[in-house]
């Protein structure tokens, strides 16, 4: 463990946040976690750590961090600004950093919530199977609550030297974030219970996110969306991206603080690629649903889980080093060169030679080291 | 309780599976027992299961398995629960002392239901309750049984901060607040018992399916040196195990 991030402001709410408390629902314990999971895997990987790593879910106004050591992070999400020793830095990119220096951030660009991981991972106590922050429970992530100026936070040692040039592929879909957002939505499971009139309204009106919003939920404002008869259901349990309607008839969509129960009706629920895109939205931005088959929203996932597996998959090479060196873990070999034709790793030794998926080689073959780190599918 | 489960879409991530409309004990046991199934057949790519009081909600991973192989595995794990499957496996003793300082609603409680306190305290801590379901926040279980002889509405203006470990009751419900929280319950009493503990696996004394019963303590001495006791790590909660 190495003291690496020492907090010098906090920011308006930075917590430590992993992929989520998964298996303690029926204890009524929030899944919590990274509130666009597709952000935050992408900023670990780009660093090369590993998807489960812990980094810091930054909202809106960023804190002002001292790095103790030198360093590798990569920053995904919101625009807000972000600044090393007062130079802007670019987003969705692996960052070296320098001990001593300071990130700080200039104010918010695009976007509400941004994800800061740095190598090795943010390292806090395992609580229930994560280190995500549930603040309202007190539980998980740094003492259960937000950073403060003056912690120290660790981040894990590597175990061995890795400091990895990765790049996002070039057909990478970076998101957007313009105050507009169409989301995708599969039915139930109580659309039952609505009127003709407000599943039709649904999908044909424009909401706007209401002032009331936080991780627990988003609640959007807009045409009444009527029940049948009750807005009541026996409390059942609460999916992420839930579009629940309660008796006022303004849809809330459940984020991931919600509660693991609730006692209304679920008209709806945005589909997984798409309900981090909340994570983003301010009072004032549109919302517009469509509708989707859960095939369909399933095939989105895969696509976007082949792209997040295809980070770091472009080897990068350097000239410097004489012996072809290849991390492996267990996978078949397939290595091509600049015409598409394999490569042979005669020369290297035992298992090293495995690696894991396809690689491209761009430059002279003699003299290089190659890092490949992530299997893809 | 429905014949057979009906399973419902819920997001492209969540499968609802609804085992009835109505708050039934009958209907509640069938949900633990399919949960426990569903667990000890360690199906792929379940990620989580919610249980309500009569649905399980299945979070899963659809990059593992699919909807409809999900719904299949789920019919065909349903069908075989019944019988012993379906009865509680054990009964928690929460050592609770009524009244006083510790339960400021017992004298309401008394005078909306027309009966002396000491009867309110014997008709509260005689029955088993069943824990239908935990939500609303860590820990909190919602338990049924209780004689409608004791029900009580809640407080015009919530309380805003409960002590951990107060037992309440709402119109015919009664509950603990396993953490200190904003509530409108009127409360009766409390346990010195640490209900839920982030540190601890699983985190929280009771689990959704148990059987509950309230132990009156005689003083506030006992319910003190009990305190005395969770707090150095001594205590053990009397759980009775159920064949």
């Amino acid at each position: 463990m190495t003291q690496m991030l020492s907090i010098i402001e906090a920011g308006l709410h930075t917590t430590v946040q992993d992929l989520g408390r998964y298996g303690y629902q029926r204890f009524g314990v929030p899944v919590s976690g990274a509130m666009d999971s597709f952000a935050f895997k992408t900023a670990n990987a780009i660093i090369g750590n590993s998807e489960t790593a812990a980094g810091l879910e930054i909202t809106a106004l960023g804190p002002k961090i001292e790095f103790l050591e030198d360093t590798r992070i990569a920053i995904t999400g919101a625009n807000l600004g972000p600044l090393i020793d007062g130079e802007p830095i670019e987003l969705w990119a692996s960052v070296k950093v320098e001990r001593g220096s300071v990130l700080t951030f200039s104010g918010p660009v695009e976007g509400l919530r941004a994800w800061l991981s740095v190598l090795g991972g943010i390292d806090v106590p395992l609580v229930m199977g994560s280190r995500s922050t549930y603040v309202k429970g007190e539980i998980g992530g740094f003492g259960g609550r937000a950073l403060l100026p003056g912690d120290t936070v660790s981040t894990f040692d590597l175990e061995q030297d890795q400091d990895p040039e990765i790049y996002l592929p070039q057909d990478f879909d970076i998101p957007r974030y313009t105050g507009e957002f169409e989301l995708r939505v599969v039915m139930g499971p109580q659309d039952e219970a609505f009127t003709e009139a407000a599943i039709d309204g649904l999908f044909t009106s424009t909401y706007t996110v209401s002032m009331d919003q936080d991780r627990m939920g988003c609640r959007l404002e807009g045409p009444l969306l009527e029940h049948l008869e009750s807005p009541d259901i026996i409390s059942d349990g609460s999916p992420l991206g839930a579009v629940q309607v309660s008796g006022d008839g303004m849809p809330i969509v459940l984020l991931n603080d919600r509660g693991t129960t609730g006692g209304y009706t679920k008209i709806a629920n945005v589909v997984g690629v798409d309900v981090g895109l909340l994570a983003q939205a301010m009072a004032g931005d549109a919302v517009r649903f469509t509708k989707v088959s859960v095939n369909h929203a399933h095939a989105l996932l895969r696509q976007q889980h082949a792209m997040l597996a295809s980070i770091g998959q472009e080897a990068d090479i350097q000239l410097s080093r004489p012996k072809l060196h290849i991390r492996a873990d267990g996978f078949p070999v397939e290595v091509l060169d600049e015409s598409g034709s394999p490569l042979t790793l005669a020369e290297s030794e035992g298992p090293s030679t495995m690696i894991l998926g396809k690689a491209t080689i761009k430059k002279e073959l003699h003299e290089f080291e190659l890092e490949i780190h992530e299997k893809s599918d | 309780m429905y014949k057979s489960p009906l399973l419902l879409t819920a997001g492209d991530q969540s499968l609802m599976v609804q085992l009835g409309d109505s708050i039934e004990l009958k209907t509640n046991m069938k949900v633990h027992g399919l949960v426990r199934a569903i667990e000890s057949q360690s199906v792929e790519g379940v990620l989580d299961l919610i249980p309500g009081y009569s649905s399980v909600l299945i979070n899963y991973d659809p990059l593992v398995i699919s909807e409809q192989k999900l719904k299949e595995r789920v019919n065909s794990i349903a069908r075989k629960v019944r019988g012993g499957d379906l009865n509680p496996k054990r009964t928690i003793q929460i050592p609770t002392l009524y009244g006083g300082e510790y339960g400021p609603d017992l004298s309401e409680v008394s005078r909306y239901s027309g009966l002396p306190e000491e009867e309110v305290i014997i008709l509260h801590s005689e029955v088993s309750y069943t824990v239908y379901m935990i939500g609303f926040s860590p820990g909190f279980p919602y338990l049924g049984g209780m004689t409608s002889r004791i029900a009580c509405p809640r407080l015009s203006t919530p309380r805003t901060e409960i002590p951990a470990g107060s037992v309440g009751i709402a119109e015919s419900q009664t509950g603990i607040y396993p953490m200190a929280s904003p509530g409108g319950w009127q409360l009766i009493g409390r346990t010195p018992i640490d209900m839920f503990n982030s540190d601890k696996i699983p985190p929280s004394v009771l689990d959704a399916g148990d059987l509950v019963k309230f132990t009156p303590l005689g003083s506030e001495q006992e319910y003190l040196e009990i305190s005395e006791m969770v707090s150095n790590g001594q205590y053990k909660v009397p759980v009775e195990e159920l064949s």
